[in-house]
């Protein structure tokens, strides 16, 4: 049986469809993907994201722990400071996409729902010298996001957060539950991820659509979080990336901080070159409205050259979009194509992401 | 609602109105609310000879890619043009605008379409 979110009830009440992702029963929709879509593009969206899994590591040796860990640089985080980065085996494959925290007293690391039961075991058993701890069960985490959401989060906090920069997060209290407030988010959008109580969870939802219902405020499930983020160009553990896969491969590489000295995965990611990897992530806009979805083959000529990691139908650009992991020796002006269930249709390579919120938005 | 007493129903969702030689043939509204956002149709040129109970095209939604099954054998005289530009009409309206195919000398030769009734049961609505 599947986990349920504090905010389940909420789901079901609402008339969500429901399905299943990480081990939790969770909103795939609560109207159509795409009004949620285009809600969060051009207003705000109030997404759950309490099936995402949080860790905290404190103690004296907590800073050696996470920077051994992660492969970017924790050390020059500063309180309330926040970082992308991936946790990899020793042979460079990477064990989860993660955002780690620096709070007062340590860190706290945000991993997939999917790898929570591997990535804590993974972290435990490098631990020594920290007190670590798996919280996931007794936080949620909510999402506002859109070019509304900073106006409206910011109006229901008893202190300042519009200033917060990007990927910062400072503790007070919205609508009266105390929350870490984070300028972060998976959409490609302006907004917040609030970050609280489990048993706070509930009423905090109900504010936030009250609050927000006049500026257009709409809960929005998994469906719209995946084209908001493929749009975003962001990545996807399981789908864009998994264990047998190094950052370079996709595209992460600037994540990787060999300078800071040695880390988990360090010694074989030394071995790699970051401009020629094994494998070669870009993004690909296809010809037709034909949707590219995981796993389906790119080619070449005719010939496999690699795979589709991730698709969709894009309603901001009004056409179908993916990214491809290719073969390490594609030449980069390649004519690539995509095998859609049997119909071969021809790919344009593109720069990602594919959609860049407009500045000043 | 719309009045489905002349409409029959297969198995795999897909309606057929049959009038005299003439079938005009969609997916129902629980197909439509299962895949969810629909972006693109993939159906035969007019002239094809489509069999009953054979795939006639593809549909798909940000969600998934499903076949589509004829439910009477026929000729495609007509293809619903609108969906080219507004596939979402299946999803807004689907037994009457978001229809796909028109056949023409439409056979009913499977024998085994559900009415109303029989489909309503199947989905469990």
């Amino acid at each position: 049986m599947a986990l349920r979110t504090p905010l389940h009830d909420r789901h079901v009440a609402a008339g969500a469809r429901m399905v299943e992702f990480g081990g939790y029963d969770m909103p795939l929709q609560y109207s159509t993907i795409r009004e949620e879509h285009v809600a969060v593009r051009t207003r705000c969206g109030l997404f759950d994201l309490s099936h995402m899994g949080e860790v905290r590591f404190r103690g004296a040796g907590a800073l050696d722990v996470v920077q051994r860990l992660v492969t970017n640089d924790v050390a020059r985080l500063e309180i309330g400071g926040a970082l992308y980065g991936v946790m990899c085996h020793e042979a460079g494959g990477i064990v989860d996409d993660v955002v780690v925290y620096r709070e007062a007293d340590g860190y706290m690391v945000v991993i997939n729902a999917a790898c929570r039961t591997k990535d804590v075991a993974w972290m435990g058993d490098h631990s020594a010298g920290s007190v670590f701890e798996d919280v996931s069960d007794s936080v949620a985490l909510l999402a506002v996001q859109g070019p509304r959401a900073v106006a409206l989060v910011s109006g229901m906090c008893a202190d300042e957060v519009a200033g917060l920069r990007p990927f910062h997060a400072t503790d007070t209290t919205v609508a009266g539950v105390t929350a870490s407030v984070s300028r972060t988010g998976y959409t490609g959008e302006d907004g917040f991820e609030l970050y609280v109580d489990a048993g706070d969870a509930p009423g905090l939802w109900d504010a936030l659509l009250e609050a927000g219902g006049g500026d257009g405020l709409i809960p929005c499930g998994l469906g719209a979080r995946d084209t908001l983020r493929l749009e975003a160009g962001l990545r996807l553990y399981g789908q864009d990336m998994d264990d047998a896969t190094d950052p370079y491969s996709c595209s992460l590489g600037w994540t990787v901080k060999l300078q800071k000295g040695t880390f988990i995965g360090s010694e074989a990611l030394t071995r790699l070159d970051p401009s020629h990897p094994p494998r070669r992530f870009v993004g690909i806009t296809l010809d037709g409205r034909a949707i590219a979805r995981h796993g389906q083959r790119v080619l070449v000529d005719g010939e496999p050259a690699g795979e589709v990691t991730s698709g969709t139908y894009s309603f901001t650009l009004d056409h179908s979009i993916a990214t491809a992991s290719l073969d390490g020796d594609v030449p980069a002006d390649a004519a690539l194509a995509v095998d859609v269930r049997g119909t071969v249709a021809a790919a344009t390579v593109v720069p990602l992401p594919f959609y860049r919120r407009p500045k000043g938005a | 609602m719309a009045d489905l007493s002349n409409y029959r129903f297969t198995a795999s969702h897909e309606w057929v109105h049959v009038d005299g030689s003439n079938a005009k043939i969609g997916i129902t509204d629980h197909a439509q609310a299962q895949l969810g956002d629909v972006i693109f149709l993939e159906l035969p040129p007019v002239g094809t000879e489509v069999k009953a109970g054979t795939k006639f095209g593809a549909i798909e939604s940000v969600k998934a890619a499903s076949d589509l099954y004829a439910p009477v054998s026929g000729t495609v005289a007509e293809i619903n043009a609108a969906l080219t530009e507004q596939p979402e009409l299946v999803n807004s309206d689907p037994y009457g605008d978001g229809w796909m195919l028109r056949l023409e000398s439409a056979s009913d030769d499977g024998g085994d379409l559900l009415d109303e009734a029989g489909y309503t049961k199947l989905v469990g609505a």
